[in-house]
Parts: structure tokens; sequence; C-alpha cells
């Protein structure tokens, strides 16, 4: 459904020291610099599959998104969305794709999500009983109530967002590309955006690729990830092995019945946090089952839980370059 | 493609340009209130021409001129360049990019939504102007107003095409709003606008000739108040008709390289 073949993205910017002599000079002389925001990726995506890009600031993330929706054109490579040159923006491509910016809007602001949904519905040809049906199912599953009739100036974020959501897939797009669709809504909004992409998903076999900074989207949303850094991948897979093969050792979390001397801790594993009646222990796999015995048995436990460790630390750390990011990263192509 | 699907997405653009266009009640009574300029060139031509006709304009044609130069500005005025402008600058156009209809289109689409405040506004000053000086302060001649009906549909063309070639200049530079300001000093100056052309000395009137802006206001007015032979306003249509020529191949050629740096660029 999508392939992306030895992709780059190269941009020269101007470069310009601050004040106002370097700024009278630039007008007779401008010093440029090449900026590689995508350098040769390569990558599969198949019908269905939900994908996050993850990556720091410039990692070439977005304009990666930008490629493969057809706003950006590559500077060598290939990109492929249902075989077809996604820069020639053909509209039976645009007809069943989708760019979901989490900072740009695609709603009308003089008028209410009503008015762009209508507009959408005439304009991707969606027929009257369609449309209504899908409105309907976006209401469910979104919530919507009476917001598509207030105007959209007056919407919150969190709001703005969901009808944002469903003017994106009044037409019911077979791929749906997401820019940080939750880029600051508060928790309990974030929460219902990640259930409906998750249901729209499954329900419609769409095909999602999503950038995130939130790694609770990506944990909820997308069990392949492919980790970018100076525009390149350094990591394509599950994202269960990422975590496997940069931070093997788990987290294991006490509740104490009563405060333990960390002396009685540290023959246990590496200790992290060591709070009065909380003790949160990093072990290595392979001591896993020992380890819980021992603190079964020496220890005033009331409860335990064994974590994976939180993907936001396995990120800095590839990024960090502490842990051998490349180790982590299967062939290209492969997933 | 059907023509009638088509037709039916470009009124859906048409559609929400109505819709935007009466969207802020107190905005539109400014907007009214903004295009009265004529009205205040009355006033002024009205205060000079007390002692006297000035370059053969008598107090009651400079009133007959300027009802029509507002009729003439409301139908066919474009404000598409500060939109195409600010969709260019905050990223905005990228979602015009992916619906499956050209952008220039839906522009277009949606000045002419915004046409029937605009006629309701000119119906009005029409009919004022046969109310305070009769009919005969209009042309008479149904050959005139038949090229008027084109002309004024020229003019609305060129503005149009105006408008969208400098808004497109964002592709270009930080901002193309100063750029349409410099374009509406000259047009307010040599179009016929605060003040009719025949009033410039000849070398200048030469010049303003080949200049757009006449052909933007100046010429539909002039057709409106029969100040122009049958020849002569044929002529100017024709001209009016290369400038609206020359003006969709500099749209063509801003759009397009313009989309060429933004998909290099930005997006």
């Amino acid at each position: 459904m999508i392939a992306v073949r030895n992709l780059r993205k190269h941009y020269r910017v101007t470069k310009r020291p601050p004040g106002m002599v370097a700024a009278l000079r630039s007008l007779f002389h401008r010093r440029y610099e090449l900026v590689k925001a995508v350098d040769g990726v390569s990558f599969d995506i198949a019908k269905g599959e939900r994908v996050a890009l993850l990556g720091e600031n410039g990692a070439g993330k977005t304009t990666t998104l930008k490629v493969l929706s057809g706003l950006l054109h590559p500077t060598s490579g290939t990109a492929r969305v249902f075989d077809e040159d996604p820069a020639r923006r053909a509209r039976s491509s645009l007809r069943r794709i989708s760019l979901v910016l989490g900072q740009r809007q695609r709603l009308l602001w003089d008028l209410p999500p009503q008015e762009t949904f209508e507009l959408n519905r005439l304009v991707y040809e969606v027929p009257e009983a369609d449309f209504r049906a899908t409105l309907r199912e976006l209401d469910d599953l979104l919530e919507l109530g009476d917001l598509p009739r207030r105007p959209t100036r007056e919407l919150s974020l969190g709001e703005r967002m969901k009808c944002e959501l469903a003017a994106a897939l009044i037409h019911r797009p077979e791929i749906l590309f997401l820019d940080e669709p939750t880029i600051g809504l508060d928790v309990g909004m974030q929460l219902a955006v990640r259930g409906f992409l998750e249901r729209y998903g499954e329900q419609h076999g769409a095909t999602i690729l999503l950038t995130s900074h939130y790694m609770g989207d990506v944990v909820a949303l997308c069990p392949r990830v492919i980790v970018m850094n100076h525009g390149t991948i350094q990591y394509d897979g599950a994202l269960g092995e990422l975590t496997h093969r940069t931070r093997p050792e788990k987290l294991v979390v006490l509740h104490l019945e009563r405060s333990v001397d960390a002396r009685d801790l540290v023959a246990l594993g590496t200790l992290v946090a060591h709070r009065p009646l909380e003790v949160v222990l990093r072990v290595k796999p392979s001591e896993l089952k020992a380890v819980l015995a021992d603190a079964l048995i020496r220890l005033p436990i009331r409860d335990l839980s064994v974590q994976d460790p939180p993907l936001e630390e396995i990120m800095a750390e590839i990024f960090a370059g502490r842990s051998d990011g490349r180790r982590a990263a299967p062939a290209e192509g492969e997933s | 493609m059907s023509v009638g699907r088509e037709l039916l997405r470009l009124f859906a653009f048409i559609r929400i340009g109505a819709t935007g266009a009466v969207a802020y009640r107190t905005e539109a009574i400014v907007w009214v209130l903004s295009t009265t300029m004529p009205l205040i060139m009355i006033a002024f031509f009205g205060a000079v021409t007390r002692d006297g006709p000035i370059g053969g304009h008598s107090g009651a044609s400079v009133v007959g001129y300027f009802l029509a130069t507002f009729v003439v500005r409301s139908l066919t005025a474009s404000w598409v360049s500060w939109q195409i402008n600010l969709d260019i600058r905050d990223g905005t156009l990228a979602t015009r990019l992916l619906l499956p209809v050209h952008p220039l289109v839906a522009y277009t689409a949606e000045s002419i939504g915004s046409m029937p405040v605009r006629v309701l506004g000119s119906v009005v000053m029409g009919l004022v102007m046969l109310a305070l000086l009769g009919s005969h302060a209009l042309a008479q001649d149904p050959v005139i107003w038949a090229l008027w009906c084109a002309s004024i549909v020229l003019a609305w063309l060129l503005s149009l095409a105006v408008s969208v070639a400098i808004g497109a200049l964002a592709f270009f530079v930080d901002s193309s709003a100063k750029l349409m300001d410099a374009w509406l000093a000259g047009l307010f100056v040599f179009s016929g606008y605060l003040f009719p052309v025949d009033l410039f000395p000849a070398r200048v009137r030469a010049v303003v000739d080949w200049l757009p802006f006449r052909y933007q206001i100046g010429v539909p007015v002039e057709l409106m108040v029969g100040a122009l032979d049958r020849s002569t306003a044929l002529d100017l249509v024709l001209r009016q008709l290369g400038f609206v020529v020359l003006g969709a191949i500099t749209v063509r050629l801003v759009w397009q390289r313009g989309l060429a740096r933004y998909s290099a660029y930005g997006g």
C-alpha cells in the first residue's frame, strides 16, 4: 500500500547570524546550508497496518508524512502510495487518503464544523446516505454532540481536534496520515482520540501512519514503530522488540506494608526509586523469577507488578546514544 | 468526470464563500462602509465643481460617475489575495492541496460566493442613482450596455487574476500583503476610482491607457455612465480582454513556479 525506497528530501536554507549588520549583509550576500531532512529511508507499509514514526524534532518524521501525502516532492528516491506517485496529487489517490496536521486546521474558522463536513461531502462526492451514516458513526465514536453546529472559532482545542478528525474521515479514507494528532490536548481528550483512532482503524481496516511525541499514542495505537534520527531510520520493527533490545531489563514495582532499608533491596537489583511504601527495582530478565521469589519471602509485600521501561526513557536513551541504537536496527525494509 | 459533478463541487465552494461573507455581521457592515470612498469623492467633487465644470465634469455628472464607481467596485473587487497570502504563510494551503479540487478553482468559487452580498449593495446604489439623477445619467445605448456586461465580467476576472497572482507571490516572499497594498495604491490613483482618468494630462493619460488599472474599474464605469461611443467602447473592452489573458498567463506562471517551490521547501 505504501512503498518508500531510498527517499531523500534535502533543503537549502539561508543561514544568517543575528544582528543588524548581518541582516544588511545578507541583503547582498546570502549564505546557505544544506539540511538533510530525510536522507535515504526505505520501508513498506501493508494495508491495515498501524505504524508510528518516532524521533526528536527535526528527525524527518513530518517531512516523510508530507512526501507521502504529496505536499512535498522528494529530492531523490521514490515514494509510492496505492502504487502511484503521491507528488502527482492524482484525484483518485487524494480521495483515498487524509492528512491530519495537529497544528494546522482544515475546519473553516468562521463557520461551524458542519459546513466543513458538508463541503467535504460534496468535494469527495460522498452519497448523502453514506454521509449521514458516517456522521452518526463519528458522533458515536467521538461524542460530538452539538459541536458541529457551533462556530469553529468558539470551540476549545480538544473540541476542535474531534471535529478535525471527523472532517478528515467523512470520505472514509483508506490511509490516514496523522501528524501529532493529540498535541496540546488534555489527558482525557488524548485517551478519547486514541480510542477513536484505534476503533476506526479496526472497523474500516484503515492504514494509519502517525507521528507523535506522546508515547501513550504510540503504545495504544501502533504495534510497529519506525524510529528516525537525523533523517535516517534507526529502527523499524515491533514496538515490543524495540523495548526488549534497547532496555531488556524489567521494572519491578513493589508496594510494601512497611518501609524497608535500602540495604535489604540492593541485592535484588538496581534501585531506581525508594519511597517509604513503594520501591522500584531494575532487574535483568534472566534473574526475574529468582528476584521475585526472593522478594516475596524476605520483604513485607502488599502488591507487586512487573513492567517494561517507559517508552519515553527508551527513546531518550536511543537519541542520547547511550544505547547502541543501530544494534536495534533490523535490515532495511524489515518489519 | 461529468460536468454536473464538477459544477456541484464548484457550488460547494460558492456556498462556503456566501456563508463566510455573512458570518460576521459587524464586519459586513464595516466592509460596506469601507467601500464608500466614491461617496466621499462625490462630496469632494461636488464642492470643487460648484464654481463650474472641471474637465467637462459637472456636479451632476460627477455624482453619476462616482455612484457608478461604487457599483463597479462592489461587483468586481477581489480580496482573494489576502486569503492566499494567509494560507501560504500559515500552512493552511496544505489542506487545500489535499482536496481533490484545484485550489484556484476553490478560491474563485469562494470569491463568486461572496458576490450576492455585493450585488445587493450595488443594486441599492443603482436605484439611488436612478432616483437622484434619472435614467439619463446612465448609458442609453443597448449595445453599450451589452459591452458593459462583458466589461464587468472582464473587470472581475482581471481583478481576480491580479489578486491571485499577487497573493501567490507569498510563495517567494515573506508576505505578499504589502505588495497588494502597493497595487491598490496604483489602482485607486490610475483606475478612475478616486477621479476620472480624463482629468490626467494627456501624456499621463497615454501611459494610464496601457496600465491594467483602468480596465479593472474605469472602463466599466465609463460605459455605465455613457461616456464612451461604441467604437471606443469596443476597443477598450478588447484591451480589457487582452489584460485578462495576460493576467491568466501570469497567474499560471506564478502559481506553478510557486507551488514547485512550496513542494520543494515548504508545505
